[in-house]
């Protein structure tokens, strides 16, 4: 870890995230080797780097999709090694997913109404929510917050793709989210939804954190402090957005290759 | 789940969140499902005793087993093919605690006593070969729940102590309380009636309900579900448990009707039909699997008379029912329903382009 990263991470024991020597096997292809990252509460960074860098796979070890070959991951202080990924996910963990995963046959307002109930009680309840359902508001409060009011009764499945990406944000800012884990936001979203996405992004509460994989460096590097670049699986380098644009080696790694 | 109080998200404030609307009963809008309820009350008035059993309450009694398996794979995406033997294993039960012929098996129970104990028993059973099942995905549920539902086939023609081999129990008490002998063709009908609108409105209702909706989300994408914070195993076991129930409750009306239980009850042929009446009505909505039962019932009681008209034999029903099967799964991916509703579409699209400009106010439905 260079000098940034331990700024960064001077809080120590008081990380929201924390990942120590995480590695993940797909059969003989290590996905991603001995990668450390700590993360402080509300802060919010961008994980760049090519196609195959690893990126998704260490979401997926970190909500525990896929659980990592080995290596430990904290989250507030607790162990989640070993939790299952709903278990994570009560107590303030959330992600977005890069290619939307909702639930087609249901109304926009269901899908946020069960993102809400996930993280709640009252999973199995087996009555209908009343009139005054405060899980009900709140999925009513988000469907706004993500400019989907007006599609709320429509099913999933009609939607439009930009409206289908609002949906997948908002399910993951239901309940409690204290760390929040973007996969590519911005995908195939227009310049319009690109700038509400970062409205979105940066109005969040000063107390939830936030990683974000994007290729789109002008939604990245605006809604982010710090960076991390990941090749090949492996940490390649931390630091300042500033710092990593003008950083030689990744601008022949990842800026240079005539991306932008 | 402290956290679930200090740290609402609100993204931007919510000032006119608009209050979610009541939701209904669809049907207390449809004049159709009205005229329906009020032919099934008043059936005893117009049917004779061979009607009122033999077509509406073994209807009824097969939509309701039916109707368990439209839960798991309508909402659930879990195609079993043992809710037919958890009917029968609740049955068996009910002979087998309760008073039947064999007094050397039976219990003796009374009905109030036997009954429940079937009912548990049986959820039990249906839950423990669901926590098996939902461990596989697609096929292989379907290949464990018929592998399960042959083996109680097999189990009962070869175990005597119990479920008295290929003779299986017979001469089973039915409750008589109150004066009224509850097997008499009135009174069953509107037990078999009672139990079937009870069953049908609780997985309309449920369906609505977080237990039913998270479930529709299992369905949909269990992995996103898990990151939604939901177990997604234990969702699918606890819908096998109500299912289970549901066609437990059925076993105890097919006992009645028939007053015997034996393995021919509980073939594998028999576990299929379920599969194919619920398939035929559609498994979309909790009416297909009554339509279903309600066609298969039908064929079954008439195919017979009409095949020998043509100079076929007689037995060849089920090549009727599986040609309507084919036909059926050929044309609408949603059995009955599905035909119903697509016609009602072109119906209702043909009058809104003859109409003008109406069409643009329905063209999204």
């Amino acid at each position: 870890m260079d000098s940034v990263a331990q700024r960064l991470s001077a809080v120590g024991a008081g990380a929201a995230l924390e990942l120590r020597g995480v590695t993940r096997l797909f059969g003989a292809l290590a996905a991603l080797t001995d990668v450390t990252i700590t993360v402080r509460p509300g802060e919010r960074r961008a994980v760049l780097g090519s196609n195959g860098a690893g990126k998704t796979t260490l979401f997926n070890c970190i909500t525990g999709d896929f659980p990592p070959s080995s290596g430990t991951i904290r989250f507030f202080g607790e162990d989640v090694t070993h939790f299952p990924p709903y278990e994570r996910i009560r107590r303030g963990l959330r992600r977005t997913y890069q290619i939307s995963a909702l639930f087609p046959g249901l109304t926009v307002q269901d899908n946020v109404y069960l993102a809400c109930r996930g993280v709640s009680r009252g999973r199995f309840s087996f009555l209908r929510p009343g009139q005054n359902d405060a899980l009900m508001s709140a999925a009513d409060n988000l469907v706004q917050a993500v400019h989907l009011t007006g599609v709320k009764d429509q099913r999933v499945a009609e939607l439009a793709h930009g409206q289908q990406r609002q949906l997948e944000i908002a399910l993951a800012l239901a309940g409690a989210p204290r760390f929040v884990l973007f996969d590519e936001p911005a995908a195939g979203l227009s310049p319009t939804e690109r700038a509400e996405l970062v409205e979105i992004l940066t109005s969040l509460p000063a107390h939830i954190g936030y990683i974000i994989i994007e290729h789109d460096m002008d939604v990245a590097l605006r809604v982010v402090e710090s960076v991390t670049m990941m090749h090949n699986g492996r940490i390649f380098k931390e630091g300042l957005p500033q710092e990593i644009q003008s950083d030689p080696e990744v601008q022949e790694l990842y800026l240079g290759g005539g991306h932008e | 789940m402290s956290l679930a109080h200090d740290a609402r998200v609100t993204v931007r404030p919510a000032a006119a969140a608009q209050r979610p609307k009541l939701r209904g009963w669809p049907e207390i809008n449809n004049p159709a499902a009205w005229i329906v309820a009020a032919i099934l009350l008043i059936m005893p008035l117009i049917a004779n005793g061979f009607f009122l059993i033999e077509i509406f309450a073994t209807t009824l009694i097969l939509g309701i087993m039916a109707l368990s398996l439209m839960f798991l794979a309508g909402y659930g995406g879990m195609v079993s093919l043992m809710q037919l033997t958890i009917a029968g294993f609740s049955a068996y039960m009910v002979a087998v605690f309760g008073v039947s012929g064999n007094a050397n098996i039976s219990l003796g129970w009374p009905w109030w006593l036997a009954v429940p104990m079937a009912l548990a028993l049986a959820t039990m059973f249906g839950t423990l070969g669901g926590a098996l099942a939902v461990r596989t995905e697609g096929i292989y549920t379907i290949m464990i729940t018929l592998a399960i539902g042959a083996a109680f086939y097999y189990f009962t023609n070869q175990n005597w102590a119990i479920f008295n081999g290929h003779t299986g129990i017979n001469t089973v008490a039915t409750p008589h309380f109150w004066g009224v002998n509850w097997r008499a063709d009135i009174p069953f009908y509107y037990i078999v009636l009672a139990v079937a609108a009870l069953c049908y409105f609780a997985v309309e209702y449920i369906s609505r309900a977080p237990f039913g909706l998270a479930l529709q989300g299992v369905r949909d994408n269990p992995r996103r579900m898990a990151a939604l914070g939901f177990n997604v195993n234990a969702h699918r076991v606890a819908a096998y448990a109500f299912a289970s129930f549901v066609a437990a409750l059925a076993g105890v009306l097919q006992v009645w009707n028939y007053r015997q239980i034996s393995p021919g009850s509980v073939s594998v042929g028999a576990c299929i039909d379920i599969l194919i009446i619920a398939v035929v009505g559609g498994i979309t909505r909790p009416i297909g699997p009554f339509i279903g039962a309600l066609i298969f019932v039908l064929l079954r009681t008439f195919a017979l008379d009409f095949l020998v008209k043509l100079g076929l034999d007689g037995n060849r029903f089920r090549l009727l029912i599986g040609l309507g099967f084919l036909a059926i799964v050929f044309w609408s991916s949603d059995g009955v329903i599905g035909l119903w509703q697509s016609w009602r579409q072109r119906q209702r699209s043909g009058a809104a382009r003859s109409s003008g400009r109406h069409g643009q106010g329905s063209g999204h439905g």
